[in-house]
């Protein structure tokens, strides 16, 4: 199994962070495991994207063209990787700021509220940690205990009492997740 | 206890830095490798192991102060990007110069100039071709995975002080700041004097008891002694070639064509190299993991099995000279490569080897010097 995810959105979002966690989830699972950010002069209220891999074997390239996931977390970021993923891949976004919305037909979509959803749990930084859930119900590539695990190795121990309150938030991503519907066609994974 | 971490290639190689036993660090921040200093400093390695971390006021400061610590046998390092490789040329000259072993990091970015952040291999030239003046080489170790980034830190001290001379460790923006896991070494002592005197001999300035004094100098203002000194040090360069040359085949045995990359590139190109075998084209790559010495004998081995060769680089064109020396124009070998910090993709990669190479007609049979140039 190779799982080959873009992570993009604003610096700020815990984009570069969700990637880590779901890198150290793959360790904890005894996957070989790339994280490649877009560094360059980029600060918060930037662009940010992480390309993450999740394999089973040796990773060739840390850095592709396309992926088997997008998650996109902004306007930006969804006018240039709605197009990268796969045919037959997925796209998971969060509709928050989304002016222009998805239309292929040839992958499966789906969206999740997680600015909102962070913002109603009372702390908007765990919103990397609900678009996280929704991707993992969609794509269970990784136990919920491994990521746990991966939060522990990632987390320095002054931020451990945080853990429960990011697996609520992972499991509320997992509730919340829909398919997006364009017309009549309904994506179902 | 060997450790399993997912770290960044700066911090690796770092980490593997005080691990490996090294003495000193002496560096100046420089984008995309200050998580180098950075992650050295955050470390405390001076509670650790006992070693130097020092920021210097510039990277003429800390190529030089290198030289001082090395003179002494002790295991320097320092670490900068392309820009500040360039200020470090001079030292890095005399290095080789007094024969001194050091370990220098080059994590490169785009150039000429102050150039761009994002990832390059454009210093190719610099680190094989001497880059500061005089008759030197550098033994140039290119890691290309983070892996190697800590693993590459001990085998370059061992063969700088093999051979008494500077080891540059060629990598570059993807990755030293990609993230993977790394299996970390147990944690070495530091070498002692004696340890020092009876493994490498007794040649460092190490405070003059009962002995002839050592001195360490480049400067030799008898022509003959200057000679004598080169010609020692093309010796120990012949040497290298001989027993510390390292290389990686992948695919190759039933490959009709070849790509030859190193580093960030040579991870992108073994992607390519799957897609390709994906739709039936053989394609084999070679990875030269040591840059000087070059795998010159496995190149024109490999020309009488395949069409053609693409030589992948992130610049205009640079080891593509080197491959075409080592095949002697037996097959066509062309480069492709982007430049400016961008990356090229193991499909776009793939495009190039079909319309370059492929396409072409760019056969064994057409082997003249024009169209290997193009």
């Amino acid at each position: 199994m190779t799982e080959e995810i873009i992570i993009a959105g604003f610096g700020g979002q815990g984009v570069l962070s969700m990637g880590k966690i779901l890198a150290y989830s793959g360790i904890m699972q005894d996957q070989e495991v790339s994280w490649m950010p877009s560094y360059g002069p980029e600060m918060r209220g930037g662009t940010a994207n992480v390309t993450v891999i999740l394999s089973d074997e040796r990773i060739s390239s840390p850095y592709l063209k396309v992926y088997d996931t997008a998650i996109i977390l902004n306007q930006q970021s969804m006018d240039k990787f709605e197009k990268a993923v796969k045919p037959g891949g997925i796209l998971l976004y969060d509709p928050n700021g989304i002016s222009h919305h998805p239309t292929r037909t040839d992958i499966g979509i789906f969206s999740v509220d997680g600015a909102k959803l962070a913002a109603e749990m009372g702390n908007k930084k765990i919103f990397n940690m609900v678009v996280l859930g929704a991707f993992l119900k969609v794509k269970p590539i990784v136990k919920l205990e491994n990521v746990i695990e991966g939060l522990k190795k990632s987390l320095s121990e002054r931020y451990h009492h945080l853990i429960p309150l990011n697996k609520k938030a992972i499991t509320m991503g997992m509730n919340k997740v829909k398919p997006y519907i364009i017309k009549d066609t309904v994506f179902h994974n | 206890m060997s450790e399993l971490k997912l770290m960044k290639g700066n911090e690796a190689l770092a980490e593997a830095a005080i691990r490996a036993g090294v003495d000193a660090y002496f560096g100046y921040p420089i984008t995309p490798q200050s998580e180098v200093i950075e992650y050295l400093m955050s470390q405390r390695p001076e509670k650790r192991t006992g070693m130097v971390v020092l920021q210097a006021e510039s990277e003429l400061a800390a190529i030089n102060m290198v030289y001082g610590a090395a003179s002494t046998g002790k295991k320097a390092m320092t670490s900068s990007s392309s820009p500040g490789i360039s200020l470090k040329l001079e030292g890095i000259s005399y290095l080789a110069g007094a024969e001194l072993p050091a370990v220098i990091v080059n994590v490169v970015r785009g150039g000429p100039g102050l150039g761009t952040i994002q990832p390059s291999q454009a210093d190719y030239f610099q680190s094989v071709k001497g880059g500061g003046h005089g008759d030197y080489k550098l033994y140039v170790l290119a890691p290309s995975s983070v892996q190697e980034m800590a693993d590459f830190v001990e085998d370059a001290f061992d063969i700088a002080f093999k051979y008494r001379a500077p080891v540059l460790i060629l990598s570059d923006g993807l990755i030293g700041q990609m993230m993977e896991k790394v299996t970390l070494k147990d944690q070495k002592e530091r070498m002692s004097n004696e340890e020092l005197i009876k493994k490498y001999g007794n040649w460092a300035v190490t405070g003059k008891k009962d002995r002839e004094r050592n001195i360490i100098t480049s400067l030799d203002l008898q022509s003959e002694k200057m000679e004598a000194r080169v010609h020692r040090l093309l010796k120990k360069y012949q040497q290298m070639e001989k027993e510390d040359l390292r290389f990686e085949k992948i695919h190759c045995e039933d490959a009709e064509y070849l790509i030859v990359a190193y580093g960030s590139s040579a991870r992108i190109s073994q992607k390519a190299v799957e897609l390709a075998r994906a739709k039936g084209i053989k394609v084999g790559l070679l990875r030269p993991i040591t840059l000087f010495p070059f795998p010159k004998q496995q190149l024109l081995d490999l020309a009488a099995q395949v069409k053609g060769i693409l030589s992948v680089e992130l610049n205009a064109g640079q080891m593509v000279e080197d491959v075409q020396l080592a095949v002697q124009h037996k097959v066509p070998v062309l480069h492709f490569g982007r430049t400016g910090g961008i990356i090229h993709t193991p499909e776009e990669i793939l495009e190039a080897l079909e319309q370059k190479i492929i396409k072409n007609g760019h056969t064994r049979h057409h082997k003249t010097r024009e169209s290997s140039l193009l």
